[in-house]
């Protein structure tokens, strides 16, 4: 009986074979509102515990400034979401349907996770315009690359974002030659290039200048809502100036989460910062 | 031609390499045909068939700047590649001798008659159709390049690791060839080649052909793997050797552009084996040895990483002075090329085709400071 | 008299002679004597009938006189003769056409005769085992030991249920454990050819898991005849507990056999562990530095030409210092400004393997050399009698143990290493807190190549010696590194030892070079699974 259901099952027109089903992600669904779940993760280097049962929801079209400590697990964090670190346990989705914890690197930025890192990795040998190019949103297949030419709208769209982040008259310069800061810009607009659904921001305002701050805090904020931002920062001025919810990371959990006036009479928040 | 011109746009050492090239290609065949023997313009087939050998040197040291110099994977064991696709067609050219072997066997090779083996192996059928061979040539070291790519790219090897693991590859194909029961000759090899399509491979018309089609392979695969680096996946790949990760992150799946990569510079190296065997007259194991392998990487590193017409340049100066001293001074080459390993690396990193640019961007913009190589970046 | 050993130091030589003289006086009084056996047996030899021949035989082996067993023996091979003339006993060895003969009594030397002054003492076949069962009954109660382990192993093939109670009784007096034990092996091999069933049980039951060739020879012959269920299924009991323990031993053998190829593949690599590991240089010489100390070994030996054992040890503290100055040298030229650039540390260090191995073809010449083994190293130690352990390969492990030992306390303990492991976790950290870091890497660099040079003598024990020795094992070494995970002694030690195990294992099956290459491609798969080897080093990286 069983036996003949299961062949009906290989023999229904409305259905391909389960390992005929390609192995991609499906579409981001965030009906729930909530673009990123972390849930009771754990991650330990040689027995340290980097990430400690961590439990973390982020809102879609949310502002989030993560702050903490050195050693928190800030930056260990940003490595599960996008794939570099395994957690022991726990589990990690991109909205209802996308398991982060499945995927490689690329699967997940291409999903919609785009990264700046902490410290600006740019391809030095390449010029600002090619780094931009190869951010570009588009198809990352081999052949796809081969072949791919700029069209007239991802011209105008790289023209924009140049603009935008002040390296319109360095197109043509070798990242490797950029100052910090420009480095530091021009990773950002590599991160609008990509035009992800979830940004991470680690540190971006490091080694800019105020008025530099202040333009990175305008940008951030006027992505917010269209797109869903996550900010790691130790510039507590600069967290002020962005933030409006802020959470508080402590040996690799969360310590606490709510407005930055709120965090910062809270006594916990308070004791780890001014040591115990 | 309209895509000829904007791959040569900015390429002015392309340029002049690929205009030499052809009028080799012309000059060369005629003044060993054409030209009287007694002229001083005359070129004795010996020399042209050894220009026709580094030739092929040349395009092997394409396949392997590709590899190199723009992906970042120094391969100690590319020669396995060159090797097979020599193989492959040394099997055409034995199966073309038939009844007129020393044992006079229609269909076995003489090795074989030697061995007492009574069949044909089954991997030495098909090799009697030229077209068969030459299909062989490109996809035997491509199918061993996809294999052995798949497996090391995808668990992220990398760097020295890999380089390591090239060269166990090619030092375990030599010893597998070294063994008679594999059916490849043994440490003889395959030699005593009779002729090619029909025509001798003694006669001066047949090795002019030889040296046309060198000079054309090369030509080709220039332009093939200059496409290939101004493209947007040629971009990847630099972005790939100096930052691996960041390019991960920005979505592109590294290990699938390198072992891409990587199998079109092997059938690279299998048609340059391909065409050298039939130029030498012979193919054998010593072509795998990991020497044979590494010197192509000295020849890269000579004539300069990451320009393509480079690895030309040092393939040819290396070769000629590897002829000239091995003839004159046997003792002193390896001394000549263990030198020149390490003074490369410390005084010439960018090799000779770097000392043109330097120097001819000092005489025109000294402003742009030179960049840094990406080894340096790394540390 | 004729025993007198042969002599050795020259105050003996100059004795031999006046001694020889004073015996051949005594003799004519002595061999007269005609009531001792020895004499009478002497006299019966020259009787035509075998039967008496018979009787001298047993006479002259009771007789315990020391000139009776050359005797018997001549007899035995055919070389004992009559001189017609005067009827003397002679020994004879036939010289061309002639007959050197010695007199059989006194040995005095007696000249040159033709073949027709001589006649033969003959004897039929059934003399002749008797004279070999009685050879070796004398043998057995010789006074070296060896002598008479021989002989009882002599005795097994023609063994007859009379001479048990001989081994009996000589068991009962024996001192040596080994004449003892086959002693006991003869008994119980005699006591299967018993009519007595319980005999035959008990001799079965005594044979359990005895490795002696002969026994299984019995067993198969016992299994085919025997009539009796019980001793039949009983002797294949025997016969399978024999398989066994050769199974056992053989693997014991196989496993020794890779041990000792497994540490020299140790020796080679670990230092190149220590450079590759800690200080991140990849050394394509270090295959050359080995063939160094092999070649430092060869100059010793040729400078000590009578001590050998001597150069030999001397060669591994100066392979040490050769290797090591080479490798200091190598680091402060060349790799010292190739720091953080691997790829091109490689290449340069390529080079300079080609280098060194051109430098010692133009020195040395191209051919191999050979380096003698001295002979506390040479032949082996016998655990039972089908597993054999050669001398110089458990010199190696020993060896490589006491290298390991020696490094792996250098590395943990000493102030040196202390520094060492500092500059390799921390570079910046480690100078700020005052190490030299420049100078510590040189001595990293010195130790591993010094290490590469005693893996040199080691190596010059077991082949030849020449320009190549270190190319064959670089490959090798690098996949033991690779396989163990880098930086990690014990990493290598244990990568080392399971891919020589592994690789003598598959060897039977798939031959030398195929078990390389299975070899080589399981390491591409292994990886897969443990890209950082056997023992990773752990901890968060950097993009």
């Amino acid at each position: 009986m069983s036996m003949l259901e299961s062949m009906r099952s290989y023999m229904r027109r409305d259905q391909v074979f389960e390992f005929l089903i390609p192995d991609t992600p499906p579409d981001l669904d965030i009906t729930h509102g909530v673009i990123l779940y972390l849930e009771g993760i754990t991650v330990s280097f040689d027995g340290f515990r980097a990430i400690n049962d961590l439990n973390l929801y982020i809102r879609d079209g949310e502002l989030r400034c993560i702050i903490g400590p050195n050693g928190a697990g800030k930056t260990t964090m940003m490595d599960i979401i996008t794939g570099k670190t395994r957690p022991d346990t726990g589990s990690a989705w991109f909205g209802q349907q996308i398991n982060l914890l499945r995927m490689t690197e690329p699967e997940i930025a291409q999903a919609g996770i785009g990264r700046k890192f902490q410290k600006p990795t740019v391809f030095e040998q390449l010029t600002v315009f090619e780094n931009l190019e190869l951010a570009m949103a588009g198809d990352r297949r081999v052949w796809s690359t081969l072949v791919a030419r700029l069209d007239r709208e991802q011209q105008d769209r790289i023209d924009e974002i140049l603009e935008l982040v002040g390296l319109q008259e360095l197109v043509r310069v070798r990242a490797g030659s950029l100052s910090h800061g420009q480095k530091q810009w021009l990773e950002i607009g590599m991160l609008l290039a990509q035009n992800p659904k979830l940004l991470l921001v680690d540190e971006p305002v490091a080694g800019m200048t105020g008025q530099e701050m202040e333009r990175t805090a305008e940008l951030l904020t006027s992505l917010a809502g269209s797109r869903t931002v996550v900010v790691v920062e130790h510039d507590m001025d600069f967290v002020r100036s962005i933030a409006r919810t802020v959470t508080v990371l402590h040996q690799g959990s969360v310590l606490a989460e709510g407005t930055m006036d709120e965090i910062q009479n809270d006594q916990r928040v308070i004791d780890v910062y001014l040591g115990d | 031609m309209n895509r000829l011109t904007s791959l040569l746009a900015n390429d002015t050492g392309g340029s002049i390499f690929l205009f030499l090239l052809l009028l080799a290609a012309i000059l060369v065949p005629v003044c060993n045909l054409v030209v009287a023997p007694a002229s001083s313009l005359h070129v004795s087939t010996y020399t042209m068939a050894l220009v026709g050998k580094y030739l092929c040197y040349a395009l092997l040291a394409i396949s392997v700047d590709l590899v190199w110099g723009y992906l970042g994977i120094l391969t100690l064991g590319h020669g396995a590649f060159f090797a097979l696709g020599g193989y492959a067609m040394g099997m055409y050219l034995m199966r073309q001798i038939g009844a007129r072997g020393v044992y006079g066997n229609p269909v076995l090779p003489d090795f074989m008659v030697f061995l007492n083996w009574q069949h044909l192996p089954w991997f030495w059928h098909g090799f009697q159709w030229f077209w068969f061979a030459a299909l062989m040539v490109v996809l035997v070291p491509a199918l061993l390049a996809l294999v052995f790519g798949w497996f090391t790219f995808r668990s992220r090897v990398s760097g020295v690791y890999l380089s390591i693991m090239t060269q166990a590859l090619t030092y375990a194909l030599m010893l597998a060839f070294f063994r008679n029961e594999m059916g490849f000759g043994g440490n003889n090899g395959l030699t005593d080649f009779k002729d090619l399509l029909g025509f001798s491979l003694q006669a001066d018309t047949t090795r002019a052909g030889l040296f046309v089609a060198s000079a054309l392979a090369l030509a080709g695969g220039y332009l093939a793997c200059r496409a290939l680096t101004t493209a947007r996946l040629g971009r990847v790949c630099r972005a790939i050797r100096d930052q691996e990760d960041r390019v991960r992150f920005l979505g592109y799946r590294v290990e699938n552009v390198k072992l891409w990569v990587f199998t079109f510079s092997a059938m690279l190296a299998g048609i340059a084996g391909a065409l050298y065997v039939p130029q030498v007259g012979i193919i054998n194991p010593t072509e795998f040895s990991p020497l044979a392998s590494i010197e192509i990487v000295i020849w890269v590193a000579v004539g300069g990483r990451s320009t393509l017409y480079g690895a030309v340049v040092g393939a040819l100066v290396v070769n000629y002075a590897k002829s000239f001293l091995t003839a004159a001074m046997p003792d002193a080459w390896l001394f000549c090329l263990g030198g020149l390993f390490v003074l490369v690396t410390l005084f010439l990193p960018d090799g000779v085709a770097g000392l043109l640019r330097r120097s001819g961007r000092t005489g025109n913009r000294p402003a742009d400071p030179l960049p840094a190589t990406p080894e340096e970046e790394a540390s | 008299m004729t025993v007198i050993p042969a002599p050795r130091g020259p105050v003996l030589r100059l004795l031999a002679a006046p001694l020889a003289l004073l015996c051949l006086l005594l003799l004519p009084g002595w061999a007269t004597a005609t009531d001792t056996p020895f004499a009478r047996g002497i006299a019966l030899l020259a009787a035509k009938d075998f039967q008496s021949k018979g009787r001298a035989i047993d006479l002259l082996a009771e007789s315990n006189d020391p000139r009776a067993r050359p005797i018997l023996t001549a007899l035995l091979a055919g070389r004992l003769f009559h001189v017609r003339k005067t009827g003397a006993l002679v020994l004879a060895e036939k010289e061309g056409r002639t007959y050197r003969i010695s007199d059989a009594l006194s040995g005095a030397v007696a000249g040159t005769v033709k073949k027709r002054a001589l006649r033969k003492v003959t004897i039929n076949n059934r003399l002749r085992s008797r004279l070999k069962g009685v050879l070796a009954r004398m043998d057995l109660s010789d006074p070296d030991a060896s002598v008479r382990l021989a002989a009882v192993n002599a005795m097994l093939a023609t063994l007859d249920p009379g001479s048990i109670d001989l081994l009996e009784q000589l068991r009962a007096r024996e001192r040596d454990s080994r004449v003892r034990d086959a002693l006991a092996t003869a008994i119980a091999i005699g006591g299967l050819r018993s009519t007595d069933r319980r005999t035959r049980l008990a001799a079965l039951a005594a044979l359990h898991g005895n490795l002696h060739p002969a026994v299984r020879n019995e067993l198969t012959r016992l299994i085919r005849d025997e009539k009796d269920q019980e001793v039949r299924g009983m002797a294949r009991a025997t016969l399978a507990s024999i398989e066994t323990r050769i199974a056992w031993s053989s693997l014991a053998e196989t496993l020794f056999f890779g041990l000792s190829a497994g540490s020299v593949l140790v020796l080679a690599a670990i230092g190149l562990a220590i450079t590759f590991g800690v200080i991140g240089v990849i050394n394509m010489a270090h295959g050359e530095l080995i063939m160094l100390g092999a070649y430092t070994t060869y100059v010793l030996q040729q400078l000590l030409p009578h001590s050998i054992g001597l150069a030999l040890l001397l060669s591994v503290p100066a392979a040490f210092v050769v290797s090591g100055a080479v490798g200091i040298v190598i680091e402060k030229t060349v790799i010292r400004f190739l720091y953080g650039r691997p790829l091109e540390t490689l290449l340069a260090t390529f080079g300079i393997s080609l280098v060194l191995q051109q430098a010692v073809r133009t020195i040395f010449s191209p051919l191999n050399r050979s380096v003698a083994t001295p002979a506390w190293m040479s032949g082996m130690i016998q655990v039972n009698p089908v597993l054999s352990l050669t001398v110089n390969r458990l010199t190696i492990i020993a060896f490589t143990a006491l290298v390991f030992a020696g490094l792996y306390w250098t590395m943990k303990k000493s102030a040196m290493g202390l520094q060492v492991r500092a500059v390799a976790q921390n570079r910046a950290m480690a100078r700020a807190m005052g190490v030299r870091a420049a100078r510590v890497d040189a001595l990293t660099f010195g130790l591993g190549s010094g290490i590469a040079g005693m893996a040199g003598v080691a190596l010059s024990q077991l082949t030849n010696v020449g320009p190549n020795l270190g190319q064959s094992y670089i490959i090798d070494s690098f996949m033991v590194v690779v396989f163990g995970g880098v930086g990690n002694l014990w990493g290598t030690l244990l990568g080392g030892l399971s891919l020589g195990v592994a690789n003598k294992f598959m060897e039977p099956w798939t031959g030398a070079v195929l078990a390389k290459i299975l070899i080589l491609v399981f390491i591409i798969l292994f990886i897969q699974k443990r890209p950082s080897g056997l023992f990773p080093q752990g901890g968060r990286a950097e993009v």
